[in-house]
């Protein structure tokens, strides 16, 4: 799965970070647009693509898709 | 940014005034994606009243109505009377809703006209700084309330049943798929459809209903302390009844009525 994080929607509320079912995500030292800490998809291959985390981003700012296989 | 939302959001408009880990953003894309998947973005138009919950519709490229404060259920009826193709959907808040448009959700339930409401209930007047809503919880502390609320609050679900709403749920801003397919079912059914959806407003509620701001721990809380109805079951006390409450498809509905109406007094002429 990729996982994207959207700089200038996402507002830190941290909801992703609780309720991945996979504890895909954690805070990393990058900042967004807003000035507070950004989540990061640490474990992004553990991501089984239930798709909580997009549902539940109160600001569109998470994208899971599977990947673009090359070749 | 999320590939669905980039599709029906107003890009110009972003990122929404809505706090971070506000609840009405959830609702959103809840019912968003009931929209996409039912097909009718271009036969459906968006009604609100005043509120925070209230901006969710005005983020989206669709027909919108932003009306005035508790009377979206008022427009919403005008607009289905004069566009009955229409699908008709209505955000609104618990104060919008149950306090100054209490009289206007009186009506609407008791017509069972074919519009499906999305009750955002945080429990409070978030826009205006976190007065007490008719929703407000026993011994909450507001900047109206400031010995602790000591009515008992209003819940909108039952009370749209009770008044003739004939499709009637409650879900969280923690049942995001639940919520979705009750908004489609709501948008399905031929009739007044109102689905209450408890939220969170980290800003108000969370200092004064929850004592803690932090959004992840109330959408926790909301996920334990809440419990799925089913019929004939023991209900546990003190926890957030969600589920499908009442799905009543035997009441005619308030335009069809009209119409049997016009059509036998036509054949008097
Ligand atoms: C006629 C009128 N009275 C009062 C107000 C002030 N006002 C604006 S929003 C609001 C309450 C909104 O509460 P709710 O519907 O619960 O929405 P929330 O912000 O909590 O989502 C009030 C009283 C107004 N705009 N118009
Ligand atoms: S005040 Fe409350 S309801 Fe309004 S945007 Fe902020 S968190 Fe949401
Ligand atoms: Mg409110």
């Amino acid at each position: 799965m990729k996982i994207s994080i959207d700089k200038g929607l996402c507002k830190g509320c941290g909801i992703c970070l609780s309720i991945c079912p996979k504890n895909v995500y954690g805070f990393s030292a990058n900042r967004n647009s807003y000035g507070s800490s950004m989540p990061e998809a640490v474990s992004e291959s553990e991501c089984i693509g239930c798709s909580l985390c997009e549902r539940m981003c109160p600001d569109a700012a998470i994208n899971v898709e599977e990947e673009q296989k090359c070749g | 940014m999320n590939r669905l939302m980039e599709r029906y959001l107003r890009l110009d408009a972003l990122p929404t005034l809505f706090c971070a880990g506000c609840g009405n953003g959830i609702i959103q894309y809840a019912a968003i994606s009931a929209i996409e998947n039912l097909g009718i973005r271009k036969d459906t138009a968006l009604v609100s009243g005043i509120g925070c919950s209230s901006w969710i519709p005005c983020y989206l490229n669709m027909d919108v109505m932003h009306t005035t404060h508790g009377r979206a259920l008022a427009f919403a009826q005008g607009l289905k009377l004069a566009r009955p193709g229409k699908k008709v959907i209505v955000f609104t808040g618990d104060g919008d809703c149950l306090a100054i448009g209490g009289n206007h959700l009186l009506h609407a339930c008791k017509r069972n006209i074919d519009i499906t409401v999305i009750l955002v209930n945080n429990h409070i007047y978030g826009m205006t700084g976190g007065q007490k809503s008719p929703a407000t919880p026993e011994n909450a502390v507001t900047k109206t309330s400031p010995f602790g609320a000591y009515d008992e609050p209003m819940q909108g679900a039952e009370i749209a049943m009770s008044l003739g709403a004939t499709y009637v749920a409650r879900w969280t801003a923690a049942h995001p798929v639940q919520l979705q397919k009750s908004i489609e079912a709501g948008i399905k059914h031929k009739g007044f459809s109102l689905i209450e959806v408890i939220s969170q407003c980290p800003t108000q509620s969370g200092k004064s209903v929850y004592g803690n701001k932090d959004p992840a721990f109330i959408i926790n809380y909301l996920k334990q302390n809440s419990f799925i109805y089913k019929e004939g079951m023991e209900e546990p006390s003190g926890r957030i009844k969600c589920g499908i409450l009442l799905h009543d498809n035997d009441k005619p509905e308030y335009i069809e009525r009209m119409e049997n109406k016009t059509e036998q007094y036509r054949k008097r002429l």
